[in-house]
Formats: structure tokens, C-alpha cells, sequence
């Protein structure tokens, strides 16, 4: 095993804890949540994207959007659930970039579907838009190498987790995960860092995503 | 009172050490909840075990209640059956009393916190008192289709809040002001939820006569006609045509509700020539309750219309099997066929409860995902973050803050 290094700089885990905010808005039709996806804050589009992770987090698989599964349970449009549970969310690194994706294949949809606009749902069961409010706090684990960072991980809170690896990425629009930053550019193992950022953290629940960032980082550390 | 250690165990470490960083985001600031009644009903209830909580975790929290005599609060029941959706005779009159009784809580209530958190529509003219400090209103009612002159009367205040709290997003309006997401909770500790012994959850059933010879299906809820216990009824004889089983209805005492009594009676005739059907008028004990849901195979939840409906939340977590209606905060609770059934009529309650009880790897799957789906996310716990995140966005209006 080789001597680990030391960083100057070591890394913070922070948590991050979120509160639901409503907007009173809501769509009955394809075309009201094509229009209103195009509207609402980014805050909505991260919620209903991301929600499932934390809220069915020790279940897999999981329904990966509210709006792949509010057009297949409720308005039957199998077709098209299928289509937006299918965008690539890790290949965004911008709210705005998935909205646009999934403003398109409703739009796309509609064009080659025109039935699918008479569709509407009951009473009870249209489609609330919901905002992700995020509370940043540090905590106070530290880590100064892979041995200690990878102990942390063990037991850190699985919002710390949550933090680092999605709302860093994509909502703060960093390019990355926040572990691969570090590992790259203050421990200097790029090989790590490119393994972390490389794997889809959206097919595993959050705790399925602890035992695997630990794996990869013990077996770093065993070479 | 349980401690927030007690609750390490199962919730984990790591939730209570967020609660203990959180609270100490708040020192300095008084909360103050007011509402309308010291015990009895759900916002009692959970008020009662909230405030320890807070004020283990250091947050500086007291509980006032406002006063009212009988008069005020026939109007404010009505004003809340108005607001399920109800039809209701409401006068000119009925505002009236329901003003003069504010006024006078205007003069007597000192409303001192730096967050003063003022719970359902009773004590909600006291934001009339608003000076630099920050207010919050909490809807606990299913306002999806509110009477519009009770929720228009109800506007003038609620738009002088800083931010509103409702428990369901279909409860949610087009409002002026912010509004929050915050379901209800359940503590696990408490009576009606924490671990009990097989020899306790026996006693109560020798005590109500019910064999444990073949599988029970229940429902816990007040004789009331929107929990439609006749319907679960029907549901019933559905599936005894094909399972043999037993029925417990089981809710609280219904002395001061003329109507209440009424249904009672009707499902009691309803049952009398089934002795597999039982009707039980329980007293507030919150053991009982807990060993019915522990005794069931099933738990039914057939309601019509539905506040938020913690019964389910109950049931799911003792990981049992429930079929529930698709109204309310019931959705919130089940994701259909994940971590139970939901249903839109007597025929539908009927089919899903004979799948249930024909296939109990299924029926225990579905429970044990809602047992994780209710700690996750219904927990007491998960309430009080949920509150002191909410007394911290008062003083920070962004999407993301950095504490």
C-alpha cells in the first residue's frame, strides 16, 4: 500500500437539508405542463427531478422523475413516461439544460401524438409544481487523506452525500462532483477522480451510492 | 416524554446530529405556537410532543392557547367543515362572533416570539398584533375546495403572513405570500406506535372478543361519514365471498356528535347478521389502537375525503399491508402498488384487499416499503427539521442558503 498523501487543503463535508416550498401551480394536460415547465423557477425543475432520491432512497428501482411518472400513472401515456424517465440526467451539468431536454420530448410527443392533448387528468390528481428550497450547512468532518475521507464516508449523513455528489454537480453548476474536485486537484489522483465522476450516481439509492464511492476509494487505497 | 437520544436507535445518528446543528442556527430566537385548544385533536397532539423536543434541542419555544367560549367555536367548526368542502349555513352573524372572540384574544394574548407560529383558522385575527417580528400560519384542513366566502373571509388575514404551512400540495392556492410543504408526523414513541409485546397486543383482543382464527382486516377512524365505514363494510362482504376473514371498525367516542352516532348505529345494523364484523366504540386508548393495527393482516383507510390522514402512516409503520382512498394527504403516504393501495371506490377496496390476503409475500413486500417510506420521511423527526428549517427561511429568501 502506498504512503497516502497529505492534503494542504483538506476536505469539508457540508450537509444539506431542504424544504419544500409550493407554488400553487398546476397542470391538468400535457400542454399546461409542457407550458408551465418552460415557466416555473429551476428550483421546481431540480425538485421534480430530484425528489425520488431522498424521499424513496431504500428503494431502486424507483420512478425517476415526478413527471415521467404523473404522465404514465395518471394520464396513461406509457410512451412518453418511458421517454422522460429515460433523459440522461447526469449528462447535464445544468438545470437548464434538462429542462430544455424535457421540454423537448413532451414537445416532440405532442407533434407526433396530437390525441395525447385531449387527455387530462381527475379531479385530485393534477400536477403540482413544488420548489427545493437548500440549507447549506458545514459539519465537522474533516478529512486530510483517502484513509480518513473514506472513514467519514462511511458514516456521514446520506444529505452530506446527497450535497456533494448531486446538487454540487448540477444545481451549483460546478462541471463535477465536489469529492472528484478535491481528489483531483488537492490529492492530485486524477485516475480516482475521473472513476468518480465517470458512473451514473442516478441508478443507485443513496446508500447503494455510500457503499460504492467507499469501494472505489478502498481500493485506491490498497494499490 | 422521550428523549431525543431514544429516537438514535431508529432514525440513526446522523438525523439527530442535523436536528442538534440546525437548532443551534436558531439560538437567540424565541418561537411561540398558538392555537386553540391544549389538548385533544392532532395539532395538540403533536404540539405536545414538538415543544420538549425544541426546547431539549435549545431552541427557545413556548405554546400559548387562545380562549373562546362555546358560541366561537361552533363557528369555527363550522367554519372547518366550510373549508373540507362541506356545505355549511354560515351568517353574517357566524363572523361576527367569530370576530368579537378574536378581538378579545387580541387584547389578551401577549405575542412575544420572534416567530410567532399561529396554527389553523382559530387564533389566525391575532395577526392583527404583526409588528417587525415574523409570522407563520399553519393550515392543518384540506383546503382543495374550500367555501370561497369562509376562504375569502380567511384570505384578508392570511395574505398579512409572512409565510403559510400546508400539508398536502393539492391543499396548495395561487397565494401572495410564501408557502410550505410540511406533512404531519408521527412519533414513534408514543403509545400508539411503539413496540409492543404479543402477550399485550392478546390481551386486547380477548378483551374485545375477537378470535385471531382468521386473518382481520381493520379500520381505525371516528364513526364519521367521510371515513365511509359502511363502504368498508361492503368492501368486506366483497371479499368474504371468497376469504374468510373478520372486520374490526374501531374509532373514538362519538357522545357530542348527534351524526356521529348516527352512522354508528347504521354500520352496527349494517353488521348484525355477520358476528366476523366488529364494531368497537374505543376509548381513547392509544395501547388498544396500537395492538388492533398490529393484530391486522390489512389496513383499510376508506375514506372520502381526508385531512391528512396519519392512520395510514400508523399502520405502515408496523410494515402492515394498506389499502387506502386517493384523497388528501393519502397519496402523499402510499405510492400505489410501492407501499400500498390506493383505491377510488368500494369495488376497487375490495379487489386490493383480496389481493393482500391472496398473496403475503406481496402484501409484506408493500408493508416494509412503507415502513422505510414512513421513516424516511413521517417521522416526528423529520416534523421538527422541517420546522426549524421553516423558522430559519424567514430570514433568508433564497433557493439555496448557506448557513
Amino acid at each position: 500500500m502506498a504512503e497516502l498523501i497529505r492534503a494542504k487543503e483538506p476536505f469539508r463535508f457540508y450537509t444539506r437539508l431542504h424544504l419544500t416550498e409550493l407554488t400553487g401551480l398546476r397542470a391538468t394536460t400535457l400542454s399546461q405542463l409542457l407550458e408551465l415547465i418552460r415557466q416555473v423557477p429551476g428550483s421546481c425543475i431540480y425538485h421534480h427531478t430530484h425528489r425520488f432520491l431522498q424521499q424513496h432512497q431504500y428503494l431502486s428501482p424507483e420512478p425517476p422523475n415526478d413527471f415521467a411518472y404523473w404522465v404514465t400513472e395518471i394520464l396513461g401515456e406509457d410512451e412518453l413516461g418511458e421517454k422522460l424517465a429515460s433523459i440522461d440526467t447526469v449528462q447535464y451539468s445544468t438545470i437548464r439544460g434538462l429542462r430544455e431536454a424535457i421540454a423537448f420530448t413532451i414537445e416532440d410527443y405532442l407533434e407526433s401524438n396530437t390525441l395525447a392533448k385531449l387527455k387530462f387528468s381527475r379531479e385530485g390528481e393534477e400536477f403540482h409544481f413544488i420548489k427545493s428550497v437548500s440549507f447549506v450547512l458545514p459539519t465537522d468532518c474533516v478529512a486530510y487523506d483517502l484513509n480518513e475521507f473514506a472513514g467519514i464516508l462511511r458514516k456521514i449523513t446520506i444529505d452530506s452525500i446527497y450535497f456533494h455528489i448531486f446538487e454540487a454537480r448540477l444545481r451549483l453548476e460546478k462541471g463535477h462532483n465536489d469529492f472528484s474536485n478535491w481528489i483531483d486537484s488537492v490529492i492530485g489522483d486524477k485516475e480516482l477522480a475521473d472513476e468518480i465522476s465517470r458512473f451514473d450516481p442516478y441508478s443507485h439509492t443513496l446508500d447503494g451510492l455510500r457503499s460504492v464511492l467507499v469501494k472505489m476509494i478502498e481500493n485506491r487505497i490498497a494499490v | 416524554m422521550a428523549k431525543l437520544e431514544e429516537y438514535v436507535p431508529i432514525v440513526g445518528q446522523s438525523v439527530v446530529d442535523d436536528l442538534r446543528l440546525l437548532a443551534g442556527k436558531l439560538h437567540g430566537k424565541m418561537v411561540q405556537h398558538i392555537n386553540s385548544t391544549p389538548v385533544g385533536g392532532g395539532v395538540a397532539e403533536i404540539l405536545s410532543r414538538m415543544v420538549p423536543l425544541l426546547k431539549e434541542l435549545g431552541v427557545d419555544t413556548r405554546w400559548d392557547v387562545i380562549k373562546g367560549g362555546e358560541q366561537f367555536f361552533e363557528v369555527t367548526k363550522k367554519f372547518h367543515n366550510a373549508l373540507h368542502g362541506k356545505a355549511e349555513e354560515i351568517t353574517q352573524r357566524d363572523f361576527d362572533i367569530f370576530m368579537e372572540t378574536s378581538r378579545e384574544n387580541i387584547k389578551g394574548v401577549n405575542t412575544c416570539g420572534d416567530v410567532v407560529f399561529i396554527h389553523d383558522p382559530q387564533p389566525i385575527a391575532l395577526i392583527e398584533k404583526k409588528s417587525d417580528k415574523k409570522w407563520l400560519w399553519r393550515c392543518h384542513i384540506d383546503v382543495s375546495a374550500p367555501d370561497r366566502r369562509v376562504w375569502k373571509f380567511l384570505m384578508d388575514f392570511i395574505m398579512r403572513y409572512d409565510s403559510a404551512v400546508f400539508s398536502s400540495p393539492s391543499f396548495s392556492q395561487r397565494l401572495p405570500i410564501r408557502q410550505f410543504l410540511i406533512p404531519p408526523s408521527i412519533d414513534p414513541l408514543s403509545d400508539k406506535n411503539k413496540d409492543i409485546s404479543q402477550e399485550t397486543i392478546g390481551a386486547v383482543l380477548r378483551k374485545y372478543r375477537i378470535p385471531q382464527d382468521k386473518p382481520i382486516i381493520t379500520q381505525i377512524s371516528r364513526f364519521d361519514r367521510l371515513k365511509d365505514p359502511l363502504g368498508v363494510i361492503e368492501a368486506y362482504v366483497r371479499v368474504k365471498k371468497y376469504n374468510n376473514c373478520r372486520l374490526v371498525l374501531a374509532g373514538g367516542s362519538a357522545d357530542d356528535d348527534p351524526e356521529g352516532l348516527q352512522v354508528l348505529a347504521e354500520a352496527k345494523e349494517k353488521a348484525r347478521q355477520d358476528k366476523d364484523i366488529h364494531i368497537l366504540l374505543l376509548p381513547q386508548n392509544n395501547i388498544e389502537i396500537n395492538a388492533l393495527q398490529r393484530a391486522s393482516s390489512v389496513i383499510v383507510q376508506k375514506s372520502i375525503r381526508e385531512g391528512f390522514g396519519l392512520t395510514v402512516a400508523e399502520a405502515l409503520w408496523k410494515a402492515k399491508p394498506v389499502v387506502a382512498s386517493n384523497v388528501g394527504g393519502i397519496p402523499l403516504q402510499i405510492k400505489h402498488k410501492y407501499s400500498g393501495l390506493l383505491c377510488h371506490s368500494i369495488e376497487g377496496a375490495s379487489f386490493a384487499i383480496k389481493q393482500l390476503l391472496n398473496s403475503p409475500e406481496y402484501a409484506r413486500r408493500l408493508g416494509e416499503n412503507g415502513r422505510e417510506h414512513i421513516r424516511n420521511n413521517f417521522l416526528l423527526t423529520r416534523h421538527l427539521r422541517d420546522y426549524m428549517l421553516l423558522f430559519l427561511s424567514l430570514y433568508h429568501g433564497d433557493d439555496v442558503v448557506y448557513l
